[in-house]
């Protein structure tokens, strides 16, 4: 047996000092040579737990054989066979915590660098999507048609699979632009919009219809759909409602919440205002209050707009924070200021509304809650001023509450969720499917797709039953 | 793509367009608005629906020219397009038989008032509407108007034109008069749907304002739109646009408007310069 290797080829990536001040993608991806030797790296052992990793099963040592062996149409079409949006996946899967957290060498501490393997092959297919035909033979029409509600990752996913399988798939999205969260929610420089509209252009063309502009619960309710001709729905409208503090000054002007703040930038482009129509304040001192993903974005966001102080601030300490490692990182390189165990009180504003400073308590740590993690309870006669003239409130967001009220039957928990089984997504309502945030609250791209998949499977055995 | 089917030049500075929109005529309502895009690089930004026709598939917007989405509105003909036209958002104005109804109309928001004026009739209510313009050429759509309701009182700041003096004098006159007024429906600018709450106040009769903070999507994703009503965060798009007048924290409604002045002013100084210069070199060939 060959010897193991532990040393994972690193990720190239944008200097810190440049990248701070643009909005390109800040990991550029494997160089040819990086991506073989990764490749090389993978033991194929037996077991493949990696594959028991993936929310969507992927058979990853498969694809990694075959980009070893420079068949790169084969690692396409293994990648694909499981999952239609590997750009995407390749760059916001928290892969540390599923396929690379089970691998054999993650014992060693140097797990494959499978996510970034995914990457390489499906950048790979943009960069020579003239000779490449991935998609899969149509299968015969079932003459069946379902609704899919909302085209983030929970959506784009069932309508793939549908339509592979054969039905008539109907895509409706609210907003101007299919996506979801990949689109209004992540920045750029973490996933190009460019690689979102190639993958949401792949799902097109398996023959699914995209309706924009178009929510439903306003336009036609999710029982009208039903009524219409359509066999099934799909609910995957996400969590897209933000939360805030609900402490005073909080409506003051330059107070945003994560969500309008992202939108504006990412989907709205305002960091081209004013070419772009879309206008964004610019903070001098920005303060970002939460510790998860999102928090991460709206502050390397805000550094790019021009900030000159980026804060980020936490009631825990970080190692509680919710975000991935790899953002926590990037976003101490680019410059971002982490004040941990702070806490805002009330937000201070000035004759004009405007917010001037955020008076905040110190917390620290007491005994875990039931989330597991160290309980934070204020210092008393802790308080302070923070000096900030924008902020942005990430504490998370819940599902937005039009479908369920416009939808007769369909039972929802006091948080807002949707109640669908976790196997297959079954709400119930008959016909009616959910998945991805809606059913989970806010959780990860990769997590809504492998629902997204259940529930393909589950809704194409209860059409061909029909049939 | 939205066509535009129909270009109306109400009066100076206000423009009516009726857009090819089927899904939204299908169920617009009284009350409700749209969340338009001009193109790729366009803002979102609402209107409230003014008419629709679910049979021809349109739906009609009336608005004023005052940034740089409705300056650059303003310079599309009928036959040209729009990039995305959203709706129908927002919760309906709510209609039933109270007995009798004051509709008071501010500026171009005549054009908003009609249909609810018209389904407030439809239900029986008796109809008072109230007009106010700045100045008889702002004047539009009064026959109409008059057309939907019992009786019809026309103002204009200026006295160019019939009664000399603010809405909110002829308003505050009926609820001082001996005929019982069961509502008010203010909607026009801020500061105007704030006065006429107040005026109404001391009276006690409900009156409804429908609220215009500044949204992005529409549809509740984003909070720009909070209000703060009877003491309680909103959603404009969301819980509105229609509020109880008496309940709406107005300082921090006119606040938030302002959030965006110094890049609005921006924006369309540089919308009309480019628009000066394609004009020129359009006109030199």
């Amino acid at each position: 047996m060959a010897k193991v290797n532990l040393e994972r080829e690193p990720m190239p990536r944008q200097d810190p000092r440049s990248r701070g001040k643009n909005f390109a993608e800040v990991a550029l991806g494997y160089r040819p040579e990086q991506a073989k030797a990764e490749a090389s790296r993978c033991l194929q052992c037996p077991k493949r737990p990696c594959v028991g990793g993936c929310p969507v099963g992927i058979d990853i040592p498969d694809f990694i054989e075959a980009l070893r062996n420079d068949d790169m149409p084969e690692a396409l079409r293994i990648l694909k066979n499981k999952n239609s949006l590997p750009g995407i996946c390749g760059r916001v899967c928290p892969q540390e915590t599923q396929c690379e957290a089970v691998c054999v060498l993650a014992k060693k501490e140097a797990p494959v660098a499978i996510g970034r393997l995914e990457r390489y092959v499906a950048d790979w297919e943009r960069a020579n999507q003239q000779s490449v035909d991935s998609s899969p033979a149509p299968s015969e029409p079932s003459g069946k048609r379902v609704a899919v509600v909302g085209s983030g990752p929970a959506g784009l996913a069932v309508a793939a699979d549908l339509a592979k399988l054969g039905h008539g798939v109907t895509l409706f999205e609210a907003l101007h632009v299919a996506g979801g969260v990949l689109m209004y929610g992540i920045p750029e420089f973490r996933l190009p919009k460019a690689i979102v509209q190639a993958e949401v252009n792949y799902v097109t063309s398996l023959g699914v219809e995209l309706k924009l502009d178009s929510v439903i619960g306003k336009i036609d309710t999710v029982d009208e759909l039903l009524n219409d001709g359509y066999d099934a729905v799909f609910l995957a409208t996400g969590a897209g409602l933000p939360m805030f503090l609900n402490i005073p000054g909080e409506n003051l002007n330059g107070i945003y919440s994560a969500n309008e703040f992202l939108t504006r930038v990412n989907l709205m482009e305002a960091y081209r205002f004013p070419e772009y129509d879309t206008p964004v304040k610019v903070g001098k001192r920005v303060a970002v209050i939460g510790g998860g993903n999102v928090a991460m974005d709206s502050a390397r966001c805000a550094l790019r707009l021009g900030a000159e102080e980026v804060y980020i601030i936490y009631r825990r300490s970080e190692a509680e924070m919710p975000a991935r490692r790899e953002e926590v990182e990037n976003a101490k390189e680019e410059g971002i200021q982490f004040r941990l165990l702070t806490n805002p009180k009330q937000f201070l504003g000035n004759e004009q509304d405007w917010v001037v400073g955020m008076e905040c308590y110190q917390m620290e740590l007491a005994e875990p809650d039931e989330s597991g993690r160290r309980r934070p309870v204020i210092k008393p006669g802790s308080e302070f001023v923070i000096d900030v003239d924008v902020v942005i409130v990430a504490l998370g967001t819940t599902p937005n509450p039009l479908i369920a009220a416009t939808t007769e039957g369909l039972e929802t928990t006091r948080q807002g969720t949707v109640v669908a089984d976790e196997a297959a997504g079954k709400t119930v309502k008959p016909k009616v499917w959910a998945g991805g945030d809606i059913v989970t609250g806010a959780a990860t791209v990769i997590s809504a797709m492998g629902a997204g998949k259940r529930a393909a499977a589950s809704i194409d055995a209860y059409l061909k039953e029909l049939a | 793509m939205y066509k535009i089917l129909l270009r109306q030049d109400l009066v100076p500075n206000v423009r009516l367009f009726k857009i090819a929109a089927p899904d939204v005529a299908k169920k617009a309502q009284a009350g409700q608005f749209v969340i338009i895009r001009l193109d790729e690089k366009g803002e979102r930004i609402p209107l409230t629906i003014a008419d629709w026709d679910a049979k021809e598939g349109s739906v009609t917007i009336v608005f004023m020219e005052v940034g740089t989405t409705t300056h650059r509105l303003a310079r599309l003909k009928s036959g040209d397009s729009i990039a995305n036209f959203v709706g129908p958002l927002g919760l309906p104005t709510h209609i039933e038989k109270f007995g009798t109804v004051v509709c008071v109309a501010g500026g171009f928001a005549v054009a908003t008032i009609m249909p609810i004026a018209r389904a407030m009739r439809d239900k029986g209510n008796k109809v008072i509407a109230i007009m106010g313009a700045r100045n008889k050429n702002l004047i539009f759509w009064e026959d109409e108007l008059r057309r939907v309701s019992d009786q019809l009182i026309v103002t204009t700041d200026d006295g160019s034109y019939a009664r000399k003096g603010l809405v909110t004098e002829p308003l505050r006159e009926l609820l001082e008069g001996h005929e019982r007024i069961d509502r008010v429906i203010a909607i026009g600018p801020s500061i105007m749907m704030k006065f006429s709450a107040k005026t109404t106040q001391p009276f006690g009769v409900k009156t409804i304002v429908s609220l215009n903070p500044i949204m992005v999507d529409g549809t509740g994703m984003c909070g720009c739109c909070r209000v703060s009503v009877g003491g309680v965060t909103r959603f404009a798009c969301m819980d509105g646009p229609d509020f109880d007048g008496h309940q709406v924290d107005w300082d921090l409604l006119f606040a938030r408007q302002r959030t965006y002045l110094d890049e609005e002013k921006r924006s369309l100084e540089q919308c009309q310069s480019q628009h000066v210069v394609s004009s020129q070199i359009k006109v030199r060939g």
